[in-house]
């Protein structure tokens, strides 16, 4: 649509803004908002850019599209008005407590109130406190905090393809919150963080590890060394004023000397390692022609969502640890014995860009015991307040370079901080290994018909390889769909959950939107220029740890300290609510969307009426449960254990006496039934 | 099976003359309020009786036997008159028998049978005491016009072949026949008919707006999720007369060029449900939906959804959403339904009612229906009449027909003599209007012109007995527990006003809560996202400009003038007259009385609920209120 639309007397050409507040930003005025986000659907709750139009009429400029010869008005007194009231009627229902909040300072909501000069809250403080969600160890939610603006659950949802989060509850008991008032951790959050990077206040923030590191170097009997993520070097600069983008290295290392950090070193070394294995295993696999395509696995989000949803594709997963991961391992295991410290005694803080990183470390396999491989994981911004809580003035410290033998990195190594990074490491390895050939560009072009996905084709060793390079955990999900239907067939795939990579991680300074993220790749990229060394096969401390004591790749010795694997998580522990008296009989009927539908509500009645009319309600312990995953053999009854599929209600008598036979005289606890025991035994009704 | 419109002359001449062969027919009212009375057991016993005299009959039974005649027993839809019921009506003789009992079922019975009326079951006025054998004549029926609910206790819901017998389907049929999808749109927006569902929007525009869109697929929404407590109209007709409300639909449909179409019925409703479930699987069955409806080449479909009862689900991006399976939040508009709706496809949401005249339009023109109300705001509009009036129930009025009408001739006015205080129309959202209004035409322009609304047509008479305050509050506290949540003005907003409107209900406000009350009002009302939330201050709005000394009386006068609000109350025991019985004391819910045994007792105001327990328990009238 051509022509005008006239803004406070001000005439703005139409040129394909999709919404009156765009064209209101084009005209000089920070119209502000809390719901509006470019990359997310319209959603018009916060009231905060609201406009009047010709006719007076109060319009929200976000989700009114322009039109030739409107004219509006952004600052008449009626609408700072409604503005002002808005705010004060976010306050009545928030937290105020500003000073001890995680977003002091950063908060929109602070901002806001500060620039309309909103100087009292003439209603009365918010009653009911709730509790934090502290279930996950990378995200805090803090309820009390949320103006519901539903950014995070768009994001989650839109962005993300996860979903985790969804509102619930009517009028002023309105909330955001996880499926059945679950926590975070207890539901198919991936802990991406990106919730985090839209929520305009303190409701969602990264679960701080600060205090763990600082008592750690407090600690004389502790050896604390750091690794430092790609990511980060490029953004932890904006914290101190500095462009995203700047490539703040030798501060970043310079500061970590003088918080007192033993040795500083560089998590790109370890991703030199994740390279060389990756692309061994990766060659093999072309080769014998299996498990392909070979999916990333330095992501734990990623590695998570397809525990979560892809069990049949974990298989094809490289069994890479992450370049965290790798560290921490090389680190506990190997560096720890050459120092001759105790591996408890020395004490891995890894500064990440991203929350699912803390995640990880706690995966249990990431452990000797009780001696963790990463014993804490800093975020970007967390490193920035440990920095700026020490009163370190950071533009003035002196540059200073990583330490040996893990301080030298490849820009191979550099560049995983970047979308298609992983890729052009492993496309470079892959190139030298098969054909001896040093090629250092990954020529990515966007995908047709594939949104957020780029790709690539190499000619390596008499065949062509094909490459996709996929950021956004929804953008990964249309793409697996598009693979499964056969589409598109790829040989390999980078997955990074963030959209722009670790770059844009949900650990990283704020704002964290899609300029500042592009900014940070953009360093990224030219860290790898700059770069002297560009291949990770080139990394001579890489090759001396395997010649001291790795071997080769994806050698035995690699597989044991470099390698892991998964596991299919299923989204929701197996226990329902109870709807029956004093357990005995464990009964559980899966009440899931697709049970329901194939008739387990019928079950569950004719269950309950049995149970009644032989008058057993002492003796079984009936249950509603919420998805077996077994929806293909619904309805689903699991009876202590054993599993009962296509149950039609006429079958309930029968099995519910073979199960009475079949129970001892002390049933088992219901902890028994949980976990694989449940798969035990199956009997199948049809 | 009926294929053609022929076929369809035919078969209404077939039903109509088996209907004729029913010497008697009598009908017993199954609306929702007459069931809860017990109708069904009328029904049965009537049926039993008419059994076993042998005359008993039904269409089916007269379908199958040319020459069969006898007695009919027939469930019908709602009458209106629920305030009278549970209601029999019989025929031919066409008299109206109110406050059936089961009992009374032989007597009804024989005298159909003779001919003759059982006197002490007709409807008497309370006021003159005169009997009114013919509804018609009575007062409550005299100053309806019943158009869109015509056969809503006249005829089975559930037979689709009365409903054809008396001309059910014509309009469908000639719309098929002789007009196109946009003369369809033309007369219905000449006919002047304005959405029922509050907001009064041309039918025919918005018809018009989804006609020349371009989509493969296009939806028609029936409107079915009458949320305003008290208000009935709705269900009533889709529990009266589902065919009328299907054909109307299908109508719409084919001026749309839509090919599906869904009733959103609240699940509250089962027997509108499964009425008009049964509505659409005799269509079905009788061709009239489907693949090439009466051989035009047409097809269309129907479907029922049913919504889980939030209010504002009758908002239309809000009902869109939840049946689409999402949470029933509203979404900005742009882009209109009519543009992008159900599925993303344009979409036309229709109320019942609304839908409900499509086919009389069609069948008598669109002149007949601008005769029937005022320039502005044609056709008639039903409204369920509650509150302090003596003759609660569904109404139809011509539009523009005086509140004092309703309330006076239709309502026969307020009961134990009280003065009326004021009219709240148009749901919880809607407004208050003052004695000094009831002379107002009710239609779309002038109510909203007086900070009320149509809205679906709830209607609540409040006497001098009603606290306005307290009215406001009640509404308020509805819609706060109603509002989705989604934008801060009304999440927010209404949760402030009830705290306000609590405050001086409470006897704790002051005079910058009052203003503060109005300010967050108008607020709430410009800046909400949705129609819920723009006219959720309503109830405070009207009932401050029509009622602001009551207002006042609560925050500086300390008093309730109604005497609702318990803060004001103020309890003591006459000493002359309190014998120190003690009863009054075990009463108290707070423990504010106390005493010795045989001496008068004193209450501690500071600690007084207000409640009056001990005003009821003292036998010797000595607790006084103030």
């Amino acid at each position: 649509m051509a022509g005008y639309v006239t803004i406070d007397g001000i005439k703005v050409p139409i040129e394909g803004q999709r919404n009156l507040l765009e064209m209101v930003r084009q005209a000089g005025v920070d119209l502000p908002t809390f719901c509006y986000h470019s990359e997310l659907s319209v959603y018009g709750a916060c009231r905060m850019c609201v406009v009047e139009d010709a006719r007076g009429q109060v319009i929200s400029s976000c989700s009114t599209p322009p039109a030739d010869g409107m004219a509006i008005r952004t600052n008449t007194p009626r609408l700072m008005h409604i503005r002002r009231m808005m705010l004060e009627l976010y306050l009545a229902n928030h937290c105020r407590d500003c000073t001890t909040c995680a977003k002091n300072g950063n908060c929109k909501l602070q901002e806001l109130c500060a620039r309309f000069g909103v100087d009292r809250v003439r209603f009365p403080a918010r009653e009911a406190t709730e509790p934090l969600d502290l279930s996950t160890p990378g995200i805090v939610r803090d309820n009390n905090k949320c103006i519901l603006c539903g950014d995070c659950v768009r994001v989650c949802s839109e962005v993300q393809g996860i979903g985790a989060i969804g509102f619930a509850y009517r009028g002023s008991r309105a909330r955001v919150t996880p499926a059945y008032n679950r926590s975070l951790g207890e539901v198919d959050c991936v802990t991406c963080g990106q919730c985090l990077a839209v929520c305009p206040t303190g409701a969602l923030t990264v679960r701080p590890e600060v205090d763990r590191v600082w008592a750690a170097l407090r600690n004389p009997n502790k050896r604390v060394v750091v690794q430092t993520a790609p990511a980060v070097r490029v953004a932890i600069g904006e914290a101190f004023g500095l462009e995203p983008g700047a490539i703040s290295t030798g501060q970043m290392v310079g500061a970590l000397r003088r918080l007192g950090f033993a040795r500083v070193f560089d998590t790109s070394f370890a991703a030199d390692l994740t390279t060389i294995e990756e692309t061994h295993e990766f060659i093999e696999r072309l080769q014998k022609g299996e498990r392909l395509p070979q999916f990333t696995s330095c992501c734990p989000a990623w590695v998570k969502m397809a525990e979560q949803y892809y069990p049949e594709k974990l298989g094809q997963l490289s069994t890479c640890r992450s370049p965290q991961q790798m560290f921490g391992s090389v680190l506990k295991r190997f560096y720890a014995r050459q120092e001759g410290i105790d591996p408890a005694d020395l004490f891995v803080v890894s500064v990440m860009p991203c929350t699912a990183k803390k995640f990880e470390a706690q995966r249990p396999e990431f452990a000797d015991g009780d001696v963790r491989d990463v014993d804490a994981v800093l975020t970007t911004q967390e490193l920035a307040r440990m920095i700026q809580s020490a009163g370190i003035i950071f533009s003035e410290v002196e540059e200073d370079s990583y330490d040996t033998p893990f301080g030298l990195a490849t820009g191979a190594g550099v560049i995983y901080g970047a979308s298609g990074g992983v890729a052009t490491a492993v496309a470079r390895e892959a190139n030298w290994l098969l054909t001896g050939r040093r090629v250092t560009d990954l020529t990515l072009e966007p995908a047709p018909g594939q949104p957020g996905v780029m790709e690539a084709e190499l000619e390596i060793g008499g065949r062509t390889v094909r490459v996709a390079v996929v950021s956004g955990l929804g953008n990964t999900r249309r793409l697996l769909a598009d693979m499964d239907e056969g589409k598109v067939a790829y040989d390999i795939v980078e997955v990074m959950a963030c959209p722009g990579g670790c770059a844009g991680g949900g650990g990283q300074p704020l704002p964290n939107e899609t300029a500042q993220r592009k900014a940070r790749a953009r360093g990224l990229r030219a860290a790898d220029k700059r770069q002297q060394i560009r291949f990770a096969q080139d990394n001579v401390l890489v090759k001396e740890l395997y010649g001291q004591w790795l071997g080769e790749p994806n050698s035995h010795a690699a597989h044991q300290a470099l390698h892991t694997g998964y596991g299919h998580r299923r989204r929701i522990a197996v226990e329902g609510e109870h709807t029956h008296g004093a357990p005995s009989l464990q009964v559980k009927v899966c009440v899931g969307t697709s049970c329901y539908l194939r008739g387990a509500r019928d079950v569950l009645r004719r269950l309950s009426e049995e149970i009644e009319k032989q008058g057993l309600e002492a003796t079984v312990d009936l249950a509603g449960a919420f998805c077996l995953e077994r929806c293909d053999r619904g309805p689903n009854v699991v009876i202590n254990g054993q599993e009962f599929n296509r149950v039609r209600e006429d079958d309930v008598p029968h099995i519910l006496r073979q199960a009475l036979a079949a129970a001892p005289r002390q049933h088992a606890p219901a902890s028994a039934v949980e976990g694989e025991g449940a798969r035990g035994r199956v009997v199948e009704c049809q | 099976m009926i294929a053609t419109v022929t076929e369809l002359k035919q078969a209404q001449r077939e039903y109509a003359a088996c209907l004729e062969r029913e010497r008697t027919r009598i009908l017993v009212c199954a609306g929702t309020g007459c069931i809860a009375n017990g109708a069904m057991r009328i029904y049965e016993e009537l049926t039993r009786l008419a059994a076993e005299t042998g005359s008993l009959v039904d269409i089916d039974l007269l379908l199958e036997d040319e020459a069969r005649e006898g007695s009919a027993v027939v469930k019908t839809g709602c009458r209106g008159f629920c305030a009278a019921g549970p209601l029999v009506h019989v025929e031919p003789a066409g008299v109206l028998y109110t406050h059936v009992k089961a009992e009374d079922a032989g007597e009804i019975l024989q005298a159909a049978l003779r001919g003759e009326v059982v006197e002490r079951l007709v409807y008497r006025d309370p006021a003159s005491g005169e009997p009114y054998p013919r509804p018609e004549a009575a007062p409550f029926y005299r100053r309806q016009t019943r158009q869109v609910l015509e056969r809503c206790g006249a005829i089975d819901p559930e037979r689709i072949e009365e409903y054809i017998a008396q001309g059910g389907y014509q309009a469908l049929a000639r719309v098929l026949r002789e007009m196109t999808p946009e003369q369809v749109c033309q007369e219905v927006l000449a006919s002047g008919l304005r959405g029922r569902g509050g907001a009064g929007f041309p039918t025919g525009k918005k018809w018009e707006f989804a006609r020349v869109q371009q989509s493969d697929v296009k939806y028609v929404v029936c409107n079915g999720d009458e949320g305003d407590p008290g208000a009935f109209m709705n269900r009533s007709l889709m529990e009266g007369d589902p065919h009328r409300v299907l054909e109307g639909m299908i109508i719409a449909g084919y001026a749309i060029g839509a090919s599906q179409g869904v009733f959103y019925v609240r699940a509250e409703y089962p027997l509108a449900v499964r009425r008009i479930r049964t509505a659409i699987a005799q269509a079905e069955e009788k061709g009239l939906l489907g693949d090439n409806i009466l051989g035009s080449g047409f097809s269309f479909r129907a479907s029922v959804k049913e919504g889980a009862g939030a209010f504002v689900c009758g908002e239309e991006t809000a009902l869109l959403a939840s049946a689409e399976g999402e949470r029933g939040m509203p979404r900005p508009k742009p882009p209109f339904p009519a543009v992008a709706g159900l599925y993303g496809r344009p979409t036309i949401i229709n109320n019942v009612e609304t839908l409900g005249n499509v086919a009389a339009i069609i069948n008598n023109g669109a002149q007949w229906f601008r005769n029937l109300g005022t320039e502005k705001s044609a056709g008639t509009k039903t409204f369920a009449l509650t509150g302090k009036v003596r003759n609660t129930g569904l109404v139809e009025v011509p539009m523009g027909c005086t509140l004092r009408e309703m309330v006076f001739d239709i309502g026969g006015g307020i009961p134990g003599g009280k003065r009326l205080k004021a009219v709240q129309i148009g749901g919880p959202s809607g407004g208050c209007l003052p004695e000094e209004m009831l002379d107002l035409p009710l239609d779309y322009d002038t109510l909203q012109a007086k900070g009320a609304m149509v809205g679906s047509g709830g209607l609540v008479v409040i006497d001098e007995d009603n606290c306005i305050v307290e009215v406001a509050r009640f509404f308020m506290q509805f819609i706060q527990n109603e509002s989705c949540g989604k934008c801060v003005a009304c999440r927010e907003g209404t949760k402030q006003m009830l705290a306000l409107l609590q405050k001086i209900v409470d006897g704790k406000a002051t005079m910058e809560d009052l203003d503060l009350l109005e300010e967050v009002a108008l607020v709430v009302r410009d800046a909400s996202l949705c129609g819920l939330g723009k006219t959720a201050a309503n109830p405070v709005l009207s009932t401050l400009r029509y009622f602001r000394e009551e207002y006042l009386a609560h925050i500086q006068g300390r008093t309730c003038p109604a005497g609702v609000c318990a803060a004001f109350r103020h309890y003591a025991i006459d000493p002359e007259k309190c014998k120190g019985c003690g009863r009054c004391a075990r009463a108290c819910p707070a423990g504010a009385i106390t005493g010795e045994v045989k001496k008068p007792y004193v209450i501690d105001q500071s600690k007084c609920a207000h409640c009056g327990a001990c005003v009821d328990t003292c036998r010797f009238g000595a607790v006084e209120e103030r």
